[in-house]
This record gives C-alpha cells, structure tokens and sequence, in this order.
C-alpha cells in the first residue's frame, strides 16, 4: 500500500484497516513519508501483536518517481509487516 | 502563576526598578533585592549564593551553560554526551558546542541505559547531560548514579531540573544546574543556572559584565522567582497530593479508553505529569475536542508541532507518538478537576476515533 504522503495517524489507519482485511500471516508491504510512521508502525504492531520485519529507503525505482508535476516526493520508506497469525481482532 | 510570584513581582517593580549595577540609592536598593533573591535561590537550591547565576530563561540557561562548559574543556576533547530525551534546548546547543555528541538511550519508561552511559562516559568528554526528570512523561532519571561515572571521570554534570524543581527535590548530584522558574510559578523573564564554584566554565559571548545575562536580569522577575519557590516548598503537602491524582488519571485512561498506552514510569516520576498516547488518534484534534472541554493540555504528536516532527522524547521511548496528551497538572487542581477529565476523555477519544473512520479497527 501507497501511504505516501498521509501524515500521522492516516498511515496507521491505513495499514490497520489493510491488516484486518488480509489472512493472518500476511506480509504488508507499506509505503510512507510521514516522519512519525517510523515509531508509530512498530508502536501499532507491538499493541496488536504484528511482526515488523524490516525498514528501509524506498528505492526510487520501486515508487512511481514523484507526483503529477514529476517532484520527487519527500524522503520515502518502506516497512514489511508480517500480520499476527493470532487472533487480529485485538 | 503563583498568586506569591505575583505579588513579589509588583513590589519588587515598585522597590526595584532600577539598574542594580548602578551605585545611587536606587540602584543599589535594587542590587540588595537581587542579592537576596540569589541567597534565597541558593539555599533552597542547596548551593552558595556565589554559585547562582541568573540567566534571561531556562532555554538561555541551557543554551550557555553547555556552550562554556564545552568551551572550558576543549583541550580535553569535543565529545558530549547526553541523553536521548533531553530538552531541545540542550541537544541543540550540544550539536552546535561538540565536535561529536554522542545520545545515550533509554528504556521504554524514558529511563537512561546507566549501563550504556557508564561506557561512554570517559575523561575525554567534554561534559555530559541529564535531566533530572522527563517533564514531557514524567520519569525521574538515576542522576545520583549517572554522577558517580562523570565525577569518577573528572566529566562536568550538567542536570536540567528544569522539570522537577518545585516539584520534587533534586539532591546534590550535579555540577552545574539548570532550574526554571517559570515551571514552579514565577513570572517569565529569568532562569536559574547554579555552577559549582570548584567547576570551570569559559563564556562564549563577548565580554560582559555578567557572562551568563548580559545586559543583566529583571529584577522583579528574580525576586518572584525565589519567592514563589519558597511558598511552594511550603506547601509540598500539596505538591504531593498531585500524586494520588495522577495515579487516578493513569488507572482511569488505561480503564475507560480502548488502545491506550499510558507512558512514563509508574512510579519513579514526577508528582504532576501524566501522559498517554491513543491509537488511531490524531492529537490535534483530540486537543480541540478538550479544549472545548475545558481542559488545556499538551501532546508531543508530530501535527501539534510547528515543524511536523514528533516529540523526540516519545520516539527515543519507543512508544506510540500519535494521538498524545501531557497534562501538567497545577498546584491548585482538585479531585473534581481530575474526575471531570477522566469523564469526558472516552467519548473525546471516540469522537476524534469516529472522525477518522477508525472505530471499527
């Protein structure tokens, strides 16, 4: 999911509505920019028992390069969450 | 504001009004004023009235005392260590001072890794940082332990208890000490730095008769500040009492809102601090919804900054920075105070939740 640009707490929300929708055991593939994703997608995953796996720089090539005027869009991370294969429901 | 701080500050307006450095009556009425207001900060700081200096503010303490810390030991190295959740304030002057800052962490409490502090605490660190205490969650830090590895490594202990002065004693472990007055009711304009005499600072600024305030204080401002501290260690019956009330907050939240995480130490804190972060929050709005309210609170979520970063101190913690609220809790609140709060928390959580089309998640 593509939550560039959303700021705190709309990349949670996103991720926590995709995590309910998706089978327990999934792997979600997040992309964000808001500078408070990086501590506040660990902080979710701790409280409903997800696993992040790792984090890291979005490769430019991985994203669509910037916006509809071709700016780059600020610096963008990319975290793999492996969704509780416990009871979600939280 | 203390009504105490108030009252000390119209009569000092009215006695001390004039340059303290200048020798007629006046003046020197003035000086007199100011020199009690030093001995008087002195005492209850437990330093010599020498060691006080008076600064423009709590930041201003900050910002100098590292600078001429830093500068007096730069033949020893341009290392300094602090720790993660110190006061912008500090980190910021510690960046501009040292050639390298080095951040010791902490725990998910706010609590200092003492182990990782000892490690890195050697005789070629210019100086080292500690809060006395988190005023953003309210933990107290191991200062006394934190002082035993600098003063074994000859290492000047800045301690910012510009959070726990007034609030709660913060013994003789430091070196140099920054307190504010603002914090324990005085009147903006003056901050209060203690350097011990055996430790050596080199002003940064040009030369000026008072390195630490050039130009000089406000004299009113320095009466009200001693003033005020002494009518609220007067009252630490009533400073505590916040204790039994925080607690109440603490258990309520955790209770009566979904997806909260209540931070800071449980019990090694400050009397007055109480802060808590909700999942699917956004603190902005949940300050709005409060603050219709009633309530005037504070959050370190990243859309209640100015610069779109969240609280620093959250973020070191670990702990969830969305959806944050600090209540400072002032040395007039009441019982009913606190149940009126924890009455129209939930539904304000629900309502910013329901905004945000995140009750169901």
């Amino acid at each position: 999911m593509d939550a560039r640009g959303l700021r705190c707490p709309a990349p949670v929300i996103a991720l926590a509505r995709a995590a309910r929708e998706v089978a327990p055991g999934t792997v979600l593939i997040v992309w964000w920019t808001d500078p408070a994703a990086r501590h506040d997608i660990p902080a979710w995953a701790r409280m409903r028992g997800h696993e992040v796996l790792m984090t890291e720089p979005l490769a430019p090539e991985e994203g669509d390069g910037g916006d509809d005027d071709g700016r780059a869009h600020a610096t963008a991370y990319v975290t793999r969450v492996r969704t509780t294969s416990g009871d979600a429901a939280g | 504001m203390h009504p105490v701080a108030r009252e000390a500050f119209l009569a000092a307006l009215e006695q001390g009004w004039a340059d303290p450095r200048r020798l007629h009556a006046e003046g020197r009425r003035a000086g007199l004023l100011l020199d009690g207001a030093r001995e008087a900060l002195a005492e209850m700081l437990g330093a010599r009235t020498e060691e006080i200096h008076l600064t423009a503010g709590h930041t201003a303490s900050l910002h100098a005392a590292v600078a001429a810390l830093a500068r007096a030991r730069r033949r020893v190295g341009g290392r300094v260590v602090v720790s993660a959740v110190e006061r912008a304030a500090v980190l910021a002057a510690a960046t501009l001072a040292a050639d390298e800052v080095v951040t010791v962490p902490v725990d998910r409490a706010g609590r200092l890794d003492l182990q990782a502090w000892q490690d890195v605490i050697g005789p070629d660190v210019a100086l080292a940082a500690l809060q006395h205490a988190n005023g953003e969650v309210g933990t107290l830090q191991p200062v006394a332990a934190a002082f035993e590895a600098t003063e074994r490594a000859g290492v000047p202990l800045l301690v910012d208890a510009g959070a726990s002065v007034g609030h709660v004693g913060v013994g003789p472990h430091w070196d140099v000490l920054a307190a504010d007055p603002s914090d324990w009711g005085g009147i903006a304009g003056v901050g209060v730095l203690a350097v011990r005499s055996r430790v050596r600072t080199t002003p940064t600024g040009p030369e000026d008769e008072d390195p630490w305030a050039p130009g000089g204080v406000s004299v009113p401002a320095a009466v009200a500040a001693a003033a005020a501290l002494r009518a609220v260690l007067a009252d630490r019956a009533r400073s505590e009492a916040r204790r039994a009330l925080v607690d109440r907050i603490r258990e309520q939240v955790a209770q009566s809102v979904r997806d909260v995480a209540v931070v800071g130490d449980p019990v090694d804190r400050l009397p007055h601090v109480v802060t808590f972060s909700c999942l699917y929050v956004d603190g902005e709005a949940l300050l709005g919804e409060l603050d219709r309210q009633g309530f005037a609170v504070g959050s370190g979520s990243a859309c209640t900054s100015s610069s779109l970063q969240p609280s620093h101190v959250l973020a070191a913690m670990g702990v969830l920075t969305h959806g944050n609220v600090r209540i400072a809790l002032p040395s007039t609140v009441t019982p009913d105070d606190v149940e009126a709060f924890c009455a129209v928390l939930p539904q304000a959580v629900a309502e910013v939740r329901r905004m945000a089309g995140a009750t169901d998640l």
